[in-house]
């Protein structure tokens, strides 16, 4: 499989889970500071599955995300400058500094944005795909939820919903075993999320969400029956998270080693560095170089949202309506 | 003798002494315990701010974890309340009633009065509000005024924890379905709490500052900033009488209209959304049942309307200060026609 993929694709995959990966370590860095307000969920460990994916997509496909949004925004292409500046609340942040980091969306690129309400997304995601099927365009819309939001009313209903009026949609269910200190083992009740595909009619997959080649594959089919008619699929990818489930979680509820443990032996970027290396895809020294590249992004997009100004009195009555008559 | 404890501990104890004292009282929500299923810790995190911290060592399996499942939980909990068991559930975030508002105000509200006065459903619904956190726009609002709306349903919106420990344990103990909102900005705040049990009813104002000159009344957070305004008030030689109606169903309206008698002017500071929230149902009120003692109009103090905003920049400017609680305040009182 991973011989059909062309060297141009890979070098862009590769280039996204790290430029995910260093923007998210980096956060967790700056948060630690106290100078970034509110809530941040970071996303640090479930690169593969962001990249995976998306990486399908065009501009004009839409994607709803999560709390846990950065990695999904970084993927559809959101500039590290301005999200950057979101998270420390500046002006010149993708959401002027009114959103921060559960909010930060971007529809011109077809980003409906992190979301603070779990399973806030699904609904959403069949009415883009929707909206898609009554224009005819051949765009497809993805519905990224987790462990937790899989139990939510809004996604088992956004599942029926898109299977019954045969929607262009793809629900993909990020299982990194926890939602916030409750284990999935626990939580969801036949313990594999894929399980319920068919209960709602619609194909659907696990795949391993450290293979980055894993997670391309399951995303193409169900990109390519979206888009040419075959209705909606469902994906569970199965990832680890390596921060808390906010800043400041202490993860007491992990077991001991765990993540060390993780960051080991399934690093998703290890792990494709590992088979493109061994394949003689691309050479260390490639990506060695996107590494540097990515590691001078992440410093100037830090340096950009520190020095950037806040929003102003005058900022915080705009946008509430297109217009108010 | 009365020691001091945190907002956050007075709720806590406020659960377990009630739990201690009544086997039918279960706890349920998100996270409560934390840790289910898990390699680690068991009560890994007690909540989410830790509010409901070792109530699972003390009472296990009536304290419960539930999915992320809102509508299916909250109101499980309320028909577990119309059976017999006395639940005390966790909403999260107030900003989450959207997702199981249905449970509670189309059912928990409306059972005892749709059914003739059989029903009995005494669920007490916790949840957190308020802003200050930099939480943005869907974690950080009050939402009260939503839930006064509905006949049927109580609210208790407690200030100290002083108020919060005896307000939870009435809550708990009431027969009707409560809704009991806990400001996050408040959980770290310390008070003198009794070790004791004890509990204070509904319907009960407290008058936190007498004076003669204005009537301020607050809610929640809210109280403090208007107390703030009224020590700088003071200064000015304007004495402010401070009201906090702790319960905003039922609300205690002699108390206000009674202050309202003697000073004649009157500021509300709702730190909610301004359009339909408690400080224009208190304002209406007091407007129509004390028209002739006002000698002003009365003065609403609240954001603007607009979604609570992340920036601190702007979140700071959303919320009334108490700069802005004492500039109406010494506007109604300078009023002249």
């Amino acid at each position: 499989m991973t011989t059909e993929l062309n060297k141009e694709l890979l070098l862009r995959a590769y280039r996204m889970m790290r430029r995910i990966r260093d923007f998210e370590e980096r956060v967790h860095v700056e948060f630690a500071t106290g100078e970034i307000p509110g809530f941040v969920h970071l996303y640090a460990g479930e690169e593969a599955s962001a990249t995976g994916v998306i990486l399908h997509l065009r501009k004009e496909d839409y994607v709803a995300s999560t709390h846990r949004g950065h990695g999904h925004c970084i993927a559809k292409g959101m500039a590290l400058r301005s999200m950057m500046a979101e998270i420390y609340g500046k002006k010149s942040g993708i959401c002027g500094g009114k959103g921060g980091s559960m909010h930060v969306a971007d529809l011109d690129l077809g980003m409906m944005g992190a979301n603070g309400i779990v399973g806030g997304g699904g609904p959403l995601i069949c009415g883009a795909a929707l909206a898609a099927k009554i224009k005819r365009t051949d765009n497809v819309a993805i519905c990224f939820f987790g462990d937790g939001g899989s139990n939510q009313g809004t996604i088992l209903e956004s599942l029926n919903l898109s299977s019954v009026l045969q929607l262009p949609a793809i629900f993909v269910a990020e299982n990194n075993g926890y939602a916030e200190s409750t284990a999935s083992r626990w939580a969801v009740a036949t313990g594999n999320i894929a399980d319920r595909g068919a209960g709602f009619g619609m194909p659907a997959a696990i795949v391993d969400g450290h293979d980055f080649f894993a997670v391309y594959e399951a995303a193409g089919e169900a990109v390519q029956r979206a888009r040419s008619g075959g209705g909606p699929s469902l994906i569970e990818v199965k990832v680890n998270r390596y921060f808390g489930h906010f800043e400041g979680d202490q993860q007491t509820y992990r077991g001991p080693d765990e993540v060390k443990k993780l960051r080991e032996t399934k690093d998703c970027l290890l792990l494709f560095r590992g088979t493109v290396t061994k394949q003689n895809l691309l050479t260390d020294k490639e990506l060695d170089q996107i590494d540097e590249e990515v590691k001078n992004e992440v410093e100037d997009a830090v340096a950009f949202a520190k020095q950037a100004p806040k929003p102003q009195a005058s900022d915080l009555l705009t946008d509430v309506y297109v217009a108010y008559a | 003798m009365a020691r001091k404890i945190s907002f956050k501990q007075a709720v806590n104890e406020a659960i377990a002494q009630e739990m201690g004292r009544d086997e039918t009282v279960i706890v349920m929500g998100e996270d409560n315990v934390g840790g289910m299923g898990g390699e680690g810790e068991r009560d890994a995190w007690g909540g989410v701010l830790g509010v409901t911290k070792g109530l699972y060592g003390k009472f296990g399996d009536r304290v419960m974890d539930t999915p992320i499942s809102e509508s299916a939980f909250i109101g499980a909990a309320i028909g577990a309340a119309a059976c017999g068991l006395r639940p005390v559930v966790e909403l999260m975030f107030v900003d989450f009633m959207g997702v199981c508002f249905d449970q509670i105000f189309n059912q928990a509200a409306k059972f005892r009065y749709m059914f003739g006065g059989k029903a009995v459903t005494p669920v007490v619904i916790r949840t957190m509000i308020g802003a200050g956190f930099r939480a943005a726009a869907q974690h950080s609002q009050c939402l009260y005024s939503l839930f006064t709306h509905i006949p049927g349903l109580k609210c208790v919106i407690p200030s100290s924890p002083y108020d919060a420990k005896g307000l939870l344990i009435q809550s708990i103990r009431d027969n009707d379905p409560v809704i009991f909102f806990e400001h996050k900005l408040l959980y770290g705040l310390e008070s003198e709490v009794p070790e004791e049990s004890y509990a204070i009813p509904f319907g009960e104002a407290s008058i936190v500052r007498e004076g003669d000159d204005v009537t301020i009344v607050a809610i929640a957070r809210m109280v403090h900033v208007a107390q703030q305004a009224a020590e700088e008030l003071a200064k000015e030689g304007i004495h402010a009488e401070v009201i906090d109606p702790r319960t905003t169903s039922p609300l205690d309206e002699d108390t206000i209209l009674e202050s309202v008698a003697h000073t004649g002017r009157l500021v509300v500071v709702d730190e909610s959304h301004p359009r339909c929230n408690v400080a224009t149902d208190i304002a209406a009120l007091v407007g129509q049942k004390a028209f002739g003692d006002l000698k002003a109009p009365v003065t609403a103090v609240s954001g603007p309307h607009v979604p609570v905003p992340f920036s601190d920049a702007l979140e700071d400017l959303y919320i009334p200060s108490p700069a802005k609680v004492k500039a109406a305040a010494k506007e109604v009182v300078e009023y002249a026609k």
